[in-house]
């Protein structure tokens, strides 16, 4: 991949200025490679549209200053003005952000070790409301509209072998709102895996809790139908030196928008978010996710790959991330990288990093997205590589970076073979 | 015994201005065994003779051919070609991101040879190709080419060169970017390579340097898309003392007969 755009900056000791100038700015530039869109027949005409929006660094627009609330009411009408919606066609929401969700949720069937226990609650359990706060109207519809929530509890000390499979199977287009509260007791480990599958129209919250010192990874599979609408939060809260890493991955559904997010309440502790998108033509996958470093000496490392073909594929990825005045000797790093496979794809992408201490150990993001080239191509095939193999060689490897975090085999597996299919449809 | 060859071959690319011819009518055999350097100036058209054969799609071939034992290459994509035995170790070795060298070599033999060779020998062979050339055994670990000093980048291309085992061998001046040690280490792998008795070189360079390590047969030198004069090694050295200065940018092969008809008058 030939990096059209791309933007680093890693800071050591920046100065006390909450805001880092310019950050928008870098790395606009082509490079020269790309500047001239070379045209040439061998690998068809993959030429991307790209755009680095603003917010770098726009006071307004900081993350600190967000509306949160449980109800629908204090979100104003979605105008798709908004920043948070700017990129989403919200015409295609098939009235989550419009509709009383009321239709069927996906079921949710749970199979996991007897040392997890599984809960199905109402509405005043006194556990719903533990992680998450709404930072949307259409989390909060979600929120005012769902009648019942899965309670997925990881008792304290204990160490899950194998992992916890939640599987979520759509019901249906009718617009829906689904809870899921992710309880890792203090020092506890365990893996659990949010499947996505069939054909919904569906708001959900996630709710994630990460006790003091336990370690969690949750992964959020999104192989909905083509026809599938669905808008995720999926809020963290982590303890002192808790570990929490999460993986989403998108490949099905007509408009999937997942917005993840990862709260420090104390010192100490490590966050890892990781994506893998993959969008055809037609497609919306947005991705949007927040780091909050409120506390001092924690970690957190983000890194989402994309790949995109077709007509109007579209991507979005948005990183916010935020060192607070307290979160002295933060080390953070977010990057973002898409592969656009054909013409007419689009990937969005906006790392937002925004700094009110000098005091950190690091802060970095970068970003970029460059287009299947021609070069690599013919480098392959200058050794004897047919062009179908060349193709998914480059791809299966930009990918695999991601494939590779989730460490349960099986789902490993499950994605190698999901990126092959999603590359075979794209003989073009 | 193969042959390929290379007749009356014109070349031309598409750019801004217009259609612009760069090969006028260049030809070439070259039989197996057979070392032939081909020497000229910048912007003579040496690469873009290299990058014809290799089938890279930006150079348009208005008339010629291009054999291989009779069979024409002009015909056979990118791939064809490599897997038919043409092998070119580019001046600008490519980087692909995301691509590991263990996996593209592994790749790249299995469609060459049409099986994928058996697992043992070939990290072995793979093993022992990369120390001869002096390279760092966790470059199978890297992505093909990326981060790759220059001079890596050439060894690399060497080392598949050895590996693959092509039928004929296009060196685009491999020799630029390398210091004397790098050079030697290169040499001998071309030389190596050579010494198996299946494959013929065209080597293409602009400095006579290499040659000390790899000895030439035939030297072609190449000016304005044209060969304008051809000998045996004797020649490289002559080129050594006196330049391309002599070959006037723009004259052909006949102005050059004619003044060297006139300087022996
Ligand atoms: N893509 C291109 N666009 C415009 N001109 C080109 C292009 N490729 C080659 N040329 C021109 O064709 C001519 C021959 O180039 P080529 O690269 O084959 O020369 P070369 O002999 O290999 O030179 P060098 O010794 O610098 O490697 C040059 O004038 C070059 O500018
Ligand atoms: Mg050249």
């Amino acid at each position: 991949m030939t990096d059209i755009t791309t933007e680093k900056a890693r800071i050591g000791a920046p100065s006390a200025q909450p805001f880092i100038n310019g950050f928008t700015e870098e790395g606009e530039s082509l490079s020269p490679l790309n500047a001239a869109e070379s045209k040439a027949p061998l690998a068809g005409e993959a030429v991307k549209r790209h755009s680095h929006g603003g917010g770098v660094g726009i006071p307004d627009s900081s993350r600190a200053g967000r509306l949160t609330s449980y109800k629908l009411a204090d979100f104003k009408p979605l105008t798709g003005m908004e920043e948070d919606w700017r990129f989403t066609p919200l015409k295609r929401l098939r009235g989550l952000h419009t509709e009383v969700l009321n239709g069927a949720a996906p079921s949710v069937s749970v199979t996991a070790p007897d040392s997890v226990t599984v809960e199905t609650v109402g509405r005043d359990d006194r556990r719903i409301g533990s992680a998450a706060i709404p930072e949307d109207r259409v989390s909060a519809n979600a929120w005012e509209n769902f009648t019942e929530a899965t309670v997925i509890t990881v008792p304290a000390e204990v160490q899950v072998d194998g992992e916890v499979s939640v599987l979520l199977t759509g019901q249906g287009t009718e617009a829906s709102a689904q809870h899921v509260v992710i309880v890792a007791e203090k020092f506890s480990k365990a893996v659990v895996v949010l499947d996505h599958q069939g054909t919904a129209v569906v708001s959900e919250n996630i709710e994630i809790v990460v006790g003091d010192g336990a370690q969690l990874t949750v992964i959020s599979l999104q192989e909905w139908n083509d026809d599938a609408v669905h808008a995720s939060s999926q809020q963290a809260k982590l303890g002192r030196d808790a570990k929490f890493k999460h993986i989403v991955v998108s490949l099905g559904g007509d408009l999937v928008r997942v917005t993840p997010s990862a709260r420090f309440t104390a010192p100490g502790a490590e966050v890892e978010l990781f994506g893998l998108y993959f969008a055809d033509a037609g497609q919306h996958l947005e991705q949007r996710l927040f780091v909050d470093h409120s506390v001092p000496n924690c970690k957190s490392n983000v890194l989402y790959k994309g790949a995109l073909q077709g007509r109007n594929a579209h991507t979005v990825w948005v990183g916010d991330v935020l060192i607070r005045k307290e979160a002295e000797g933060t080390d953070t790093y977010e990057a973002n990288r898409n592969l656009v496979l054909t013409d007419g794809a689009r990937a969005d992408s906006v790392p937002n990093l925004e700094i009110e201490t000098g005091l950190i150990a690091g802060a970095g993001h970068a970003s970029a997205t460059g287009r299947f080239d021609d070069q690599h191509l013919f480098y392959l095939m200058a050794r004897g590589i047919p062009e179908e193999v060349a193709r998914r060689l480059v791809v299966r490897g930009f990918l695999n970076e991601i494939i590779q975090q989730i460490k349960v085999p099986a789902i490993e597996e499950r994605l190698t073979d999901a990126v092959e299919r999603e590359l075979a449809a794209t003989n073009h | 015994m193969s042959t390929l060859e290379i007749k009356d071959l014109h070349v031309s690319i598409d750019t801004e201005q217009g259609t612009k011819e760069i090969l006028k009518g260049v030809s070439l055999t070259i039989r197996t065994g057979e070392t032939h350097a081909i020497m000229g100036p910048n912007g003579s058209g040496k690469s873009t003779l290299a990058s014809t054969i290799a089938g890279h799609p930006r150079y348009n071939v208005t008339s010629g051919t291009i054999t291989l034992d009779g069979e024409d290459v002009l015909a056979m994509s990118v791939d064809e070609r490599a897997r038919a035995g043409l092998f070119l170790a580019m001046q600008y070795p490519v980087e692909v991101p995301g691509v590991s060298m263990t996996n593209f070599l592994r790749t790249a033999k299995t469609a060459i040879d049409g099986e994928a060779p058996k697992l043992r020998t070939w990290t072995k062979d793979v093993k022992a190709a990369m120390a001869q050339l002096r390279i760092d055994a966790d470059f199978t670990q890297r992505n093909v080419n990326e981060g790759f000093s220059g001079g890596e980048k050439k060894r690399v291309e060497i080392l598949q060169l050895e590996l693959f085992k092509p039928k004929f061998a296009i060196l685009d001046e491999t020799d630029s970017g390398l210091d004397v040690d790098a050079l030697k280490v290169v040499s001998e792998g071309v030389n190596r390579a050579h010494a198996e008795g299946n494959m013929g070189t065209l080597l293409i360079t602009h400095y006579t340097r290499i040659l000390r390590y790899i000895k030439p047969d035939f030297v072609h030198v190449f000016v304005d898309g044209q060969v304008v004069e051809e000998g045996g090694p004797e020649l490289a050295d002559r080129l050594e003392e006196e330049g391309y200065d002599r070959y006037a940018t723009g004259a052909g092969a006949a102005t050059i007969a004619a003044a060297d008809a006139a300087a022996q008058a």
